[in-house]
């Protein structure tokens, strides 16, 4: 084979988001040699997109705040299914983690009295989100970056693993090539931290871009690890939908939090008839209530009313606007209406002024003077490696994991701002968790078949010059999840969906290179990713075939109730024998104590205005 | 029926290249960025690009569209003369590496020559919002690296070494003026990042997608601040007597 370069090192982080930053530097704090790979350049993963905010219980907005409100919330909106243990450290750790970015350099937007400012995102009682304007991604991904260079951590940019290398039981480092020049590349390493975030390219309409493959969830199953929550896909309630090009692309639910209003096509706010029974009674039930609780904020005042119904959790607005579109209410491009233009002008430059841009430049629509059109689109994956809520370790020896690729935290529906925090609690705990593993971990010993076998599936496309387009394979996968994997299933779509995985699965087995040399190809990278998406698109469709119920983000026609046994459990996907396993694993049970934590919380009454 | 335009695209790598003719089926509303993944798709698979966000917040597609410094993804097409193809080429100041991508590394080697944010020992981190809006106007930067392309001391001259360029000052001047920054950087802006060598020509403020003032907030105020530290000590005395 060819030749290849090797790297050692004590833990390998792939991914350099906001989760896969913090984590090396944490491990290499302490003092582990740390190395971080990504395929894109330094400072453009996913996170820096991050928009409306981290989510964190610092109460210095709403005094009421703190951890138990904020667990409350997380466990909540997670329809319970979340691991309880990483709801915990979550909400408790949050505020120390947003401090920290804050000692690290990060500049977010201040209170009157000059703390940090909060505002109010879906699901969250309080107003708990730290923001900068709406590109609090940026302000994190470049803080964390900066923190991290000189830091003695050796990066590696531009360069995709395809496969983690095992030793026995145990992980001993990743292969993975240039995407620059497409030579090979083999990392020995102890331990290893996966950070790859997403799987949104399996989608049609999504928010995220060529990086979301699913390639860390991939690689997890194919080393042997245990994916867990995958039928829980976020469908954000708003992304644009016109012009073509950018539909799909993020209105960030900020705007819903700074005061817009959505309207179906004759004017009516139907959010106040999607709000389900048992929140219900948190939220405005008039018009005259929601904008009261609006003005009050404005004003900076604490609010004496209940929430607009706009601030419901993402799964039930995104189930809601879908509704509204198919029963003919929609807008002029299939979306519906999201108003923000009574506010004034200046102020909403201020507090949205990406969103502002977005839409003059590329939609030709003053968000200022006229409503958005939004719809739908692929956000987020709940579902990901199961991991000790702790320490961020995997059922893999060696192997870690945090940020989206992760799963548990979020159960079933992921609030807004908590990815953000979820990636710097469980970052930190996850380079924590590597480097202590790694110092007693035997030196990595790659298997030097195991090398050549990697090696030869990813130069296999150009034995293919005639081989399928990537690009084709590609299409068709998204047209077939988002029309049978999508935000309603059925039992027969469902297995339509699966009879069209299989048969895509075998197409790609003769995607070919048709075109260029090992140099910077995207043709080629795109042959190479096709089976991540493959697997992680078979793995959603296969739990949400087995979960018979309506829960959280995934909501079947044919059992729309939520049904109590699935309630007790986590539907967790395993490599058996090259068969792809799913399995009912039992929900960790919570301790008393936190049971009263929980239930302590109490609801909000309700207020009349008068 | 569909529209269509041409474009004219540079396809080549370090050995060189040449520019090549495709026709593009256009939409309301489309980008340059999403001419390029048509043409990827469906013409050229092996056609080199960055991007990532589509939406102006990453910094990944910039390139030279009709001969200016660009986002793609931020370039509509009904913006740009109809009656003539639509030129693409790679920034011209980085090193090609193939297409339309180009060798942007230097840029993390200066960035790496700035000591780190550094907190004041026992400040109190407490600000108002106005005293923190000009530093987030500096941090509002995506590293598209537009500015760097077309700054003439890189551009022209070649001076990388001795020369940061504007991306750099603007992330000085960020450090300098956080209110609770303890780091002293003047003596490296002074004699390290060559700031001496910008003569405000303000072409890099031109072109910042952000809209960062990178010439009148962050490049002439560290020129100030450094003839006060090297060449003022007269008005640098009377700064220290009466200081607060
Ligand atoms: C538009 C948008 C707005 C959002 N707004 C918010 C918000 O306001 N608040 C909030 O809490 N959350 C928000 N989210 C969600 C949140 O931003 C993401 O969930 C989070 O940033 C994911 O971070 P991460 O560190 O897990 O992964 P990422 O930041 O996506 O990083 C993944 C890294 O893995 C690398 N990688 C992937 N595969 C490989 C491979 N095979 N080899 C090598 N490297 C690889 C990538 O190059 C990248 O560096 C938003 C998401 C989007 C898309
Ligand atoms: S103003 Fe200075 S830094 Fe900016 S382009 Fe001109 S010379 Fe370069
Ligand atoms: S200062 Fe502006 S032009 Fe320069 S890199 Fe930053 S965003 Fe781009
Ligand atoms: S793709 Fe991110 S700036 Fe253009």
């Amino acid at each position: 084979m060819d030749k290849y370069e090797t790297h050692e090192s004590d833990v390998l982080v792939i991914g350099a988001g906001g989760a896969g930053l913090r984590a090396a530097i944490e491990s290499s704090a302490q003092g582990a040699r740390t190395a971080l790979v990504c395929k894109s350049l330094l400072g453009k993963a996913h996170t820096v997109m991050a928009e409306g905010g981290i989510a964190a219980a610092l109460a210095n907005v709403d005094a009421e705040d703190d951890w138990r409100v904020h667990f409350h919330d997380t466990m909540a909106g997670g329809k319970m299914l979340n691991n309880w243990r990483m709801a915990e450290l979550h909400a408790k750790e949050a505020p120390d983690r947003v401090y920290e970015l804050e000692r690290w350099g990060a500049v977010f937007d201040r209170t009157g009295d000059g703390k940090i400012l909060q505002r109010a995102f879906g699901g969250h009682r309080y107003k708990r989100l730290s923001h900068v304007g709406d590109r609090t991604g940026l302000e994190m991904i470049r803080t964390l970056q900066d923190k991290g260079v000189h830091q003695g951590i050796d990066i590696y940019m531009e360069c995709t693993i395809t496969r983690l290398l095992k030793d026995g039981d145990r992980i001993t480092g990743a292969f993975g090539y240039w995407r620059e020049s497409g030579r090979y590349v083999v990392f020995k390493s102890k331990a290893v931290v996966l950070a790859t975030g997403g799987i949104g390219k399996s989608y049609k309409i999504t928010s995220n871009s060529w990086e979301y493959t699913g390639d860390g969830h991939a690689m997890a199953y194919e080393a042997g690890a245990e994916l867990i929550d995958m039928e829980f896909v976020q469908f954000h309630p708003t992304g644009m939908v016109w012009p073509p090009g950018v539909r799909g692309l993020l209105v960030t639910e900020a705007v819903r939090g700074e005061g817009g209003i959505l309207r179906n096509s004759k004017g009516e706010r139907f959010m106040f008839k999607y709000l389900p029974e048992a929140n219900k009674k948190d939220f405005a039930e008039s018009d005259e209530e929601a904008r009261r609780w609006v003005d009050e904020v404005l004003a900076g005042k604490k609010p004496t009313v209940r929430r607009p119904p706009e601030l419901s959790t993402r799964d039930n607005v995104a189930r809601s606007i879908y509704t509204e579109v198919k029963e003919g209410r929609g807008s002029p491009h299939g979306g519906v209406f999201l108003d923000i233009s009574y506010q004034p002008a200046e102020r909403v430059k201020k507090k949205l002024p990406s969103m502002y841009h977005q839409f003059l430049e590329l939609a030709d629509v003053d968000i200022t003077k006229e409503p958005m059109e939004v719809g739908p689109t692929c956000h987020y994956s709940m579902g990901g490696v199961r991991v000790d809520a702790d320490s961020g370790a995997s059922t893999v020896p060696g192997l870690f994991a945090c940020g989206e690729v992760s799963g548990g935290m979020h159960g079933g529906n992921r609030l807004g701002g908590n990815s953000l925090s979820d990636l710097v609690v469980f970052g930190r705990r996850a380079g924590l968790g590597a480097a202590d593993y790694a110092k007693s971990a035997p030196s990595p010993r790659p298997d030097g078949r195991e090398i050549e076998e990697a090696a030869s599936i990813v130069s296999a496309p150009f034995d293919r010059p005639d081989g399928e387009s990537p690009y084709d394979i590609q299409r068709d996968l998204q047209t077939a999840m988002s029309e049978f994997v999508g935000i309603f299933r059925t039992e027969a779509d469902l297995e339509e969906g699966l009879r069209r995985i299989e048969t895509l699965k075998a197409r790609a087995k003769t995607v070919g290179v048709a075109e260029g040399t090992r140099l910077y190809n995207p043709g080629w990278h795109l042959a190479l990713d096709l089976k991540n998406l493959l697997i992680v698109s078979e793995a959603i469709a296969r739990a949400a075939l087995l979960r018979k119920e309506s829960r959280g983000a995934h909501s079947r026609l044919d059992h729309p109730k939520t049904d109590s046994h699935f309630g007790k459990v986590n539907l967790a996907v395993r490599n058996v024998g090259e068969r792809m396993e799913v399995r009912e694993t039992p929900l960790l049970e919570m301790p008393a104590e936190l049971k009263k934590v929980y239930d302590e919380v109490e609801t909000p009454k309700a207020v009349k205005v008068p | 029926m569909p529209e269509q335009r041409s474009f004219r695209v540079f396809r080549g790598d370090a050995g060189g290249g040449q520019m090549k003719e495709y026709t593009v089926e256009t939409g309301p509303g489309m980008v340059v960025l999403d001419a390029v993944h048509q043409i990827q798709a469906t013409q050229a698979p092996d056609l080199a690009v960055r991007w990532n966000c589509k939406a102006a917040k990453c910094g990944s597609c910039s390139a030279e569209v009709n001969g200016k410094p660009k986002l793609m993804c931020k370039t509509r097409l009904d913006d740009l003369p109809a009656d003539r193809p639509v030129e693409v080429r790679p920034m011209r100041t980085f090193p090609l590496i193939k297409d339309l991508v180009t060798d942007v590394s230097w840029n993390y080697e200066v960035n790496k020559k700035i000591p780190p944010f550094t907190p004041k020992p026992n400040g109190e981190w407490r600000w108002m919002q106005e005293d923190v809006d000009r530093v987030q106007e500096f941090r509002k930067c995506i590293e598209c690296f537009l500015c760097q392309n077309v700054c003439h001391v890189l551009r022209e001259h070649q001076k990388q070494p001795e020369f940061f360029g504007p991306r750099f000052f603007v992330r000085l001047a960020a450090l300098e003026m956080h209110p609770m920054d303890a780091a002293d950087r003047l003596d490296l802006t002074h004699r390290q990042s060559g700031v001496g060598y910008c003569n405000i020509t303000k072409c890099c403020t031109e072109v910042c997608p952000e809209d960062i003032h990178i010439t009148d907030n962050a490049i002439i105020p560290l020129k100030e601040r450094v003839v006060d530290r090297f060449y003022d000590p007269v008005r640098r005395l009377l700064r220290k007597l009466f200081r607060r």
